[in-house]
């Protein structure tokens, strides 16, 4: 934190008390970044920048939102009718929605794949799983809010679930939505806490940065950087190339907002909700659908709910499941097979979640859960063990700057 | 590049699948080339009028639309004095005046659209049990909504041999289940249209959907013309930032 002296003077008069230039400086400007990140590495600053949309969206439509059960479905066309540009500011926030999961989604796949949850940053690993659980909770929130169809029953079906808690569910069900069935109360509580958790979200991304800048970036070879030449600083070499990804990003997200903003969203939503009618067929939203396949896979409503919850913090234990010392996909080559396996099983649970729980989407429900336990639990562990890595090579400055001296490194190692 | 590929076509999948699965399969939808679809994709006022012409004098006698307002007519095309005309037509309540009476007064193109029943309850004794659905949204609380509006309309037969119709329900190939509350609403001729527009069946039912769209999204027409502004100013800037690293990054390569 020392050493760097400014030399604008008010800047030095303020960074002399509070460190905050200093701290900018180190953190995001000198920061020594890996020279060889590929573009896989453009996700995490791509989904702050998604979180930030978020947040102001978000801010101002709360100033149009009233949340009523006789007012928020029509708050919420007053927006997109009469409020200036509110139909941007809607859609901007509900495609952000969906593009916050495409986004984080990329991110952790990204982590599976180079082995960036392995020592020494399981800690950054189980902050970006909390990041996960507070997204998937503050989004499951926002779509109760504009009070159609899709939302009412959404949170029934969603509350519903800890009923299946033994002895207490049912009283943690009617302590949740504030009354006996999904209300007013549960609206109210909801947009207060839809309004808290992107906050909370914040700070848990903070820490996460925090723990990421501590043991700093991995990279696609996943060997530790040896020394300045290996790295680079993070301005001009990743402002510039995150900033390029925004653009690409903004390209994608906003055709869905200008062309297509209801693609991701259900038809019955713009129906007011209706406790009297039942919708023929409750879907979530489409990030949360592989873990309703999970729910669904399980004939006892308890055993479903504890193997959805299951598979999220499952990742928690990823670190130790995987025995493997080697960290990039790269230099595995059954888990490189194996990884896109996985892939494919969590693209199948998300298909049949979206599909009526008969016949054999039924069956192919529960071989592709099985599958996802399967891999973390047997596989994960058993190819630390069988698998025969590929040799690595001795450093990142090596293969990016000689590419035929590297190769005759790594068959030498 | 792979795997963000088929990440999107993941998520695209599973939309379209439960997108599927919400048409219920044996729903006839007749496909339809819409004005607005695309991305240079508007309105055609004119025909927004005669659809407005369409629901003010058959659907609006059962069907409320509740979220729009008469002035919203002026993006129509209807002048200010015609949409005061049509305001008047109906009667609100208002007040209370001095007296502290609520009275009647004709509507003004600030109120909304005046619901033809006072209550659901009231609209169902008039239709047989059945409530007709408010319309302000009906294109996108449906699933290919115009398409499915069009297809209801004009889908109307008589019952296959063997199929069994209950009492005063209505054979219909779009509706889900197949049997519908509301009869055929729509017969060649049954408007005279002021543009001189051939007012068959057909036409007619294009004319209300479009309007209904437009109801629905009364936005689409800025939406898409920022859209591509927005999209043309997002590609340049995008390729001077691709430039712009490759620049920088020469070095490092």
């Amino acid at each position: 934190m020392s050493g760097h002296t400014f030399q604008n003077k008010a800047i030095r008069w303020i960074d002399e008390r509070m460190p905050i230039f200093t701290v900018m400086q180190h953190s995001a400007i000198d920061y020594p970044t890996p020279k060889n990140l590929n573009y896989w590495w453009n996700f995490g600053s791509l989904a702050l920048f998604v979180l930030v949309i978020m947040l102001m969206t978000g801010i101002f439509l709360a100033m149009s939102y009233t949340p009523h059960v006789d007012y928020a479905f029509t708050s919420v066309e007053r927006i997109m009718r009469d409020v200036n540009y509110g139909w941007l500011l809607r859609y901007l926030h509900m495609n952000g929605a969906s593009m916050f999961f495409i986004v984080v989604y990329i991110h952790i796949f990204r982590g599976l794949y180079y082995g960036s949850y392995k020592a020494p940053r399981e800690l950054l690993w189980w902050l970006g799983i909390v990041i996960l659980l507070v997204m998937m909770a503050t989004a499951f929130m926002g779509y109760v809010l504009p009070w159609g169809q899709m939302s009412f029953w959404g949170a029934t079906v969603i509350t519903n679930l800890f009923s299946a808690i033994p002895l207490v569910g049912e009283d943690i069900v009617t302590w949740l939505w504030g009354g006996f069935s999904v209300d007013n109360p549960t609206l109210n509580r909801f947009f207060a806490l839809h309004y808290l958790l992107p906050f909370v979200l914040v700070a848990v991304v903070f820490l996460h940065l925090w723990a990421l800048h501590t043991t700093k970036s991995g990279n696609p070879l996943g060997i530790d950087v040896k020394g300045p030449q290996d790295t680079i600083p993070f301005h001009p070499y990743y402002t510039i190339k995150d900033l390029f990804g925004v653009g690409v990003f903004l390209l994608f997200y906003l055709f869905f907002v200008f062309y297509a903003p209801n693609f991701f969203g259900e038809p019955d939503n713009y129906i007011p909700a209706n406790p009297l009618v039942t919708p023929p067929h409750i879907v979530p939203e489409w990030y949360f659908l592989p873990f309703y396949a999970i729910l669904r896979a399980v004939p006892d409503k308890l055993g479903g709910v504890v193997l959805m919850f299951g598979s999220i913090l499952i990742l928690f234990a990823l670190p130790w499941l995987d025995r493997s010392r080697v960290r990039s996909a790269r230099f595995r080559p059954i888990y490189k097979q194996v990884f896109w396996l996985f892939l494919i099983d969590c693209i199948v649970l998300g298909y049949i979640g979206a599909k009526p729980p008969e016949g054999a989407f039924i069956t192919i429900g529960r071989i592709a859960t099985a599958y996802y336990f399967a891999h973390f639990l047997i596989v994960m562990p058993l190819l630390g063990r069988l698998e025969k890595p590929r040799p690595v090579p001795q450093s990142i400055s090596a293969p990016v700057l000689k590419p035929a001296a590297a190769t005759a490194q790594m068959e030498k190692v | 590049m792979r795997k963000f590929i088929i990440g999107t076509l993941a998520a695209a999948g599973m939309a379209a699948s439960t997108a599927a699965l919400a048409a219920g399969g044996d729903q006839q939808i007749t496909d339809v080339d819409w004005s607005w679809e695309g991305i240079f994709g508007s309105y055609d006022h004119a025909q927004l009028r005669r659809g407005f012409q369409v629901y003010r004098e058959i659907c609006g006698n059962c069907h409320s639309m509740n979220l729009i307002y008469y002035r919203n007519l002026q993006q129509i095309g209807l002048t200010e004095d015609q949409v005061k005309e049509v305001a008047a037509e109906k009667e609100v309540e208002d007040g209370p005046n001095d007296d502290g009476e609520m009275f009647m007064r004709p509507a003004l193109p600030s109120d909304h659209f005046v619901a033809p029943f006072p209550n659901d309850q009231a609209a169902r004794v008039a239709n047989n049990g059945a409530l007709p659905p408010d319309l302000s949204l009906m294109t996108k609380a449906r699933l290919k909504g115009p398409d499915y509006v069009y297809s209801l309309m004009t889908g109307y037969q008589d019952p296959p041999e063997g199929v069994e119709v209950a009492e005063g329900m209505n054979y219909n190939v779009a509706f889900p289940g197949h049997q519908i509350a509301m009869a055929p609403q729509i017969f060649d001729e049954m408007v005279t249209y002021e543009d001189g527009t051939q007012a068959t069946a057909d036409q007619i039912t294009k004319d209300v959907v479009a309007f209904l769209n437009w109801a629905a999204e009364p936005e689409l027409e800025q939406r898409k013309s920022m859209g591509l502004k927005t999209m043309l100013f997002l590609i340049v800037l995008t390729a001077m930032f691709f430039a712009l690293k490759r620049r920088i990054w020469a070095a490092v390569h």
